[in-house]
């Protein structure tokens, strides 16, 4: 039997879509946007991997995973997990169901930009708390548990929380 | 990467990897100095904040090892740690050890800045892998410049001003050697590699930066880079190489 390509990427990007990610588990790897692209000949599957920063400790840990996933489908005899800044990761990658289950697990999702640029304005203490709403909230510390979050306080519920960083 | 290697001549290979090489260890030092507040900063939040920068800038470290490495067909890991104290080509701003808190406050605020205007001109550097990498550091790098902006405004303004003025001063001559001319830095500049020359940057930095400084600073005088601005090295860094390289010291034979 002949299956295309293209059914075969999509096989491989629904196989992606159940790996969490390793730092922050509620959303997975296609949700966080890292995945840049999929393709698959002969010889390999590659896949290219867009780290959200470039000193993410986990980047080991997902090119492993992604290995193993892909490895395991047995569509070509290799699987490549390349790191890639083209296009760089900004965090308007995450995808819309992604931001819902960053919310869910207590993590505001990163603003949504209006530039392209990240200049100081965009870096503005705007987040709207993940628990009840509200966006009498104010910034703690641009700077949280991983190289990814930010750190803010609700004023309303009284609540700390963190930000997926916007980037 | 993902980009095919570009064709480089002889020349224009040597040059790049010097100049991946001074940047890739100013970020290293540097990060492994603020890597010492980790568990001492002086208030929570500042612990936070000082080690997920040193991360960061350990990991563009990394990056610009690993654009060396497949250049020069070497070993990242060796780069960063098989290297003698004296090979190291950061600039001198990055040989004195962290010093009190207005100390690493005052050399990371001279640190950002600098690195701002030389990631903005690396961003449209010809060698394309360079230039998508230092398009992304920029966006990590905002980060990190608005956080030191805040610490030196803090600190000018409140109990810390006495000791934030010595350090500026104290750290403002070895600051300069950030643009310090490079080996090949011609043929860089020619081939688009390095698209300003580190003389163009140095100025596009003192119009940023004086404006700023000279609220705090009185009479700051005027510095230039030296010609030995990237070769000079310290006896904090030789401290400092030996706490780096030790856990590698210490079984050289081991696969991690």
């Amino acid at each position: 039997m002949v299956i295309d390509a293209g059914t075969r990427e999509a096989r491989v990007w629904d196989e992606l879509s159940r790996i969490a990610d390793p730092e922050i588990p509620a959303i997975s790897l296609v949700d966080l946007g890292v995945i840049g692209s999929v393709d698959i000949d002969d010889e390999r599957v590659r896949v290219r991997l867009l780290p959200t920063f470039i000193g993410c400790p986990a980047i080991g840990v997902m090119q492993q995973q992604i290995t193993e996933v892909v490895g395991g489908m047995g569509l070509a005899p290799r699987v490549d997990v390349e790191i890639s800044f083209d296009p760089p990761w900004t965090s308007e990658r995450i995808t819309p169901n992604g931001r819902e289950r960053l919310r869910l697990s207590g993590f505001a999702p990163p603003v949504i930009a209006e530039t392209d640029g990240l200049d100081e304005l965009s870096v503005l203490p705007i987040a709207e708390c993940p628990y009840c709403g509200s966006r009498n909230t104010s910034l703690d510390n641009p700077f949280g548990p991983t190289l990814c979050r930010a750190i803010y306080h609700c004023a309303d519920c009284r609540q700390p929380f963190e930000q997926f960083k916007r980037i | 990467m993902t980009a095919a290697p570009p064709i480089l001549d002889t020349a224009a290979r040597a040059a790049l990897a010097e100049l991946l090489l001074s940047i890739a260890d100013d970020e290293f030092v540097i990060g492994f100095w603020d890597s010492e507040w980790t568990g001492i900063a002086p208030m929570l939040e500042e612990d936070v904040a000082t080690s997920s920068i040193a991360q960061d800038e350990i990991g563009h470290a990394k990056a610009f090892y690993e654009l060396l490495a497949e250049l020069t067909d070497d070993d990242p890991d060796r780069i960063a740690y098989g290297r003698s104290a004296d090979a190291f080509r950061h600039a001198t701003l990055l040989n004195h050890s962290r010093g009190d808190w207005a100390f690493s406050v005052a050399r990371r605020y001279l640190y950002e800045t600098a690195d701002a205007v030389r990631l903005a001109a690396l961003a449209r550097s010809s060698h394309e892998p360079l230039a998508l990498l230092a398009a992304k550091m920029r966006r990590e790098e905002t980060y990190h410049l608005l956080h030191a902006d805040a610490w030196l405004r803090r600190l000018a303004d409140g109990a810390g001003r006495q000791r934030l003025i010595q350090a500026i001063v104290r750290l403002w001559p070895d600051a300069q050697d950030l643009f310090a001319p490079l080996a090949g830095e011609e043929k860089l500049v020619r081939d688009g590699l390095l698209p300003e020359p580190m003389a163009v940057m140095h100025r596009t930095w003192q119009a940023n930066v004086r404006p700023v400084l000279d609220l705090v600073v009185e009479a700051l005088p005027d510095a230039a880079p030296s010609s030995n601005g990237r070769t000079r090295r310290s006896e904090d860094f030789a401290w400092l190489h030996g706490e780096m390289t030790s856990v590698v010291r210490s079984e050289e034979a081991a696969t991690w």
